[in-house]
């Protein structure tokens, strides 16, 4: 996948988590706790989709690198990557 | 012969707008099962028959407000004879004018005095503002098109398979599109034309769309006459207490590690089972206060406040709590929340609580001193764990922490029996292999 179907297929995955979430108004600087309102609960139904998409389980250790759609984006390359 | 009437929905709730009937004359039903779906400020609640029969006739039609008390349906028993003089009732109560009439005061947010045909008109606006439906339903506020009507119920599941409603024709009142037409469709194997990602107009682009606006309004009034009665009525008494969250957290930790994030515990699945289990200790915190009578009970139905994005609260409640395994806990607490956000839930779940669990999560502040939800008599409140200085066997040492607190009946129970749960929660967060 290329960068833009990777950031299409995440911002999928979010709104599915949070449906009142315009994905056109996500910028990729958003963090996801205090800009966009994702509680706990939401980042790990998060995380639990990305796994299911992507097929990357996504450490607790390692959430400090999905904190913001550009994050997720750039992690998920690194990944996925074959 | 029974008469099943509207049950009541809470201490803050009177009436609902009756939006699908699960059953018609001649079903069978059981005790439990879910036989209507109620619009209300809390989403969409499903109604579950107290009896067991044959489902004799129903009374309510589609879209007619119902407050608490009213009859909706008659049951009979198994081994009664029907009744001859059976009427069904008849379709075409709303026509479509009315609704679109409706359609244009729904850009009149300032409505919030509460009256049975306020209800009526903030269901049907509430009934074309489901969150996560976007707006291939357009919203009427852009003044193009009148709301495609459809249960709730034919909402999620046409949001969930990705569909539009307006491909479906509807077969219930006003043309409504209902469960049914959705399931029918989807068995036919169409494919919607429209995609609802693409049709949002620029001028609803928000995190908080000015459809929730409307939902909050109602939400607001019913949390304002909660919380207003709660203070009023419940001489409320507040009890801290800054535990060692270290084991808890490293234990955690380690488990999930090992675990794929579906298998995964959250912080909050381990407070809500030691409040659940610590309670059994101190039965006059876990239970209702109604009548000037205290009636304790023996299983702990524990509510979650879980709020909404765009404010408002909600707190349905885990039923028989202390009764389950901490993976099983975290799948109910998961599917609880999940329904709430999208307005799912069934009237036991926000009636039957005996105690509530409200907690600030990662972000927030110290220590959360809350309001008891009537009738329950005791609300656990959890503030943000934070890493102290802490003594630990004479050595100041960095440990993870938490403040809890409790908020209490006075009528009911008093501050040394209170302490007790406290201490008791503190107790179960050191051995988390006991949760």
């Amino acid at each position: 996948m290329n960068p833009q179907e990777l950031r299409s297929a995440f911002l999928e995955c979010l709104v599915a988590v949070a449906p009142d979430i315009e994905p056109d108004t996500v910028g990729d600087n958003d963090r996801l706790q205090e800009d966009l309102e994702l509680d706990s609960m939401d980042i790990l139904n998060l995380v639990a989709a990305l796994h299911k998409k992507f097929g990357v389980a996504i450490a607790e250790s390692d959430y400090l690198q999905i904190a913001t759609p550009g994050k997720a984006v750039k992690y998920l390359q690194q990944h996925t990557a074959a | 012969m029974s008469v099943f009437k509207m049950p009541s929905l809470g201490a803050d709730m009177e009436a609902g707008t009756l939006v699908e009937w699960l059953v018609k004359p001649g079903d069978s039903v059981a005790h439990g099962d879910v036989i209507a779906v109620v619009e209300t400020h809390k989403g969409a609640i499903e109604i579950e028959s107290f009896d067991t029969g044959i489902v004799e006739r129903l009374d309510v039609q589609v879209g007619e407000s119902v407050p608490v008390g009213t009859p909706m349906a008659v049951i009979r028993n198994a081994d009664e004879a029907p009744d001859a003089q059976v009427t069904t009732p008849d379709t075409g109560k709303i026509p479509p004018q009315e609704v679109a009439a409706d359609a244009d005061e729904q850009t009149d947010q300032t409505q919030d005095v509460r009256t049975p045909d306020a209800d009526k008109q903030l269901a049907h606006k509430q009934e074309v503002q489901q969150p996560g439906i976007k707006p291939a339903i357009a919203a009427p506020a852009a003044g193009t098109r009148a709301p495609q009507l459809a249960s709730p119920a034919a909402r999620t599941r046409a949001a969930e398979a990705g569909i539009d409603l307006s491909d479906i024709t509807g077969t219930g009142p006003g043309g409504a599109v209902l469960l049914a037409d959705v399931e029918q469709w989807l068995a036919q194997g169409k494919t919607s034309s429209a995609i609802i990602a693409q049709e949002v107009p620029a001028d609803t682009h928000s995190r908080h769309p000015v459809k929730q606006g409307l939902d909050m309004a109602m939400m607001r009034q019913a949390i304002a006459t909660a919380m207003s009665r709660s203070k009023r009525e419940i001489p409320h008494y507040y009890l801290s207490h800054r535990m060692d969250l270290q084991i808890a957290t490293d234990w955690l930790a380690a488990r999930n590690a090992a675990c794929d994030p579906e298998q995964r515990l959250l912080m909050g699945a381990l407070f809500v089972k030691a409040t659940a289990l610590a309670v059994a200790n101190v039965p006059e915190l876990n239970g209702t206060f109604e009548n000037d009578v205290f009636t304790p009970s023996e299983v702990v139905n524990c509510g979650l406040v879980v709020a909404m994005r765009g404010g408002g609260l909600i707190a349905p409640a885990v039923l028989d709590a202390g009764a389950k395994t901490l993976d099983e806990l975290m799948s109910a607490m998961r599917d609880l929340v999940a329904r709430t956000r999208t307005g799912r839930l069934r009237n036991s779940e926000i009636t039957r609580g005996t105690i509530t669990v409200s907690s600030m999560g990662e972000t927030g502040c110290d220590s959360l001193l809350g309001v008891i939800y009537p009738p329950q008599v005791a609300l656990v409140g959890f503030g943000t764990p934070a890493r102290r200085a802490w003594i630990v066997d004479d050595q100041v040492l960095v440990r993870n922490t938490v403040a809890v607190t409790l908020a209490a009946d006075h009528r009911v129970s008093d501050g040394r029996r209170g302490a007790r749960l406290l201490t008791e929660i503190e107790r179960l967060l050191k051995e988390p292999d006991q949760l």
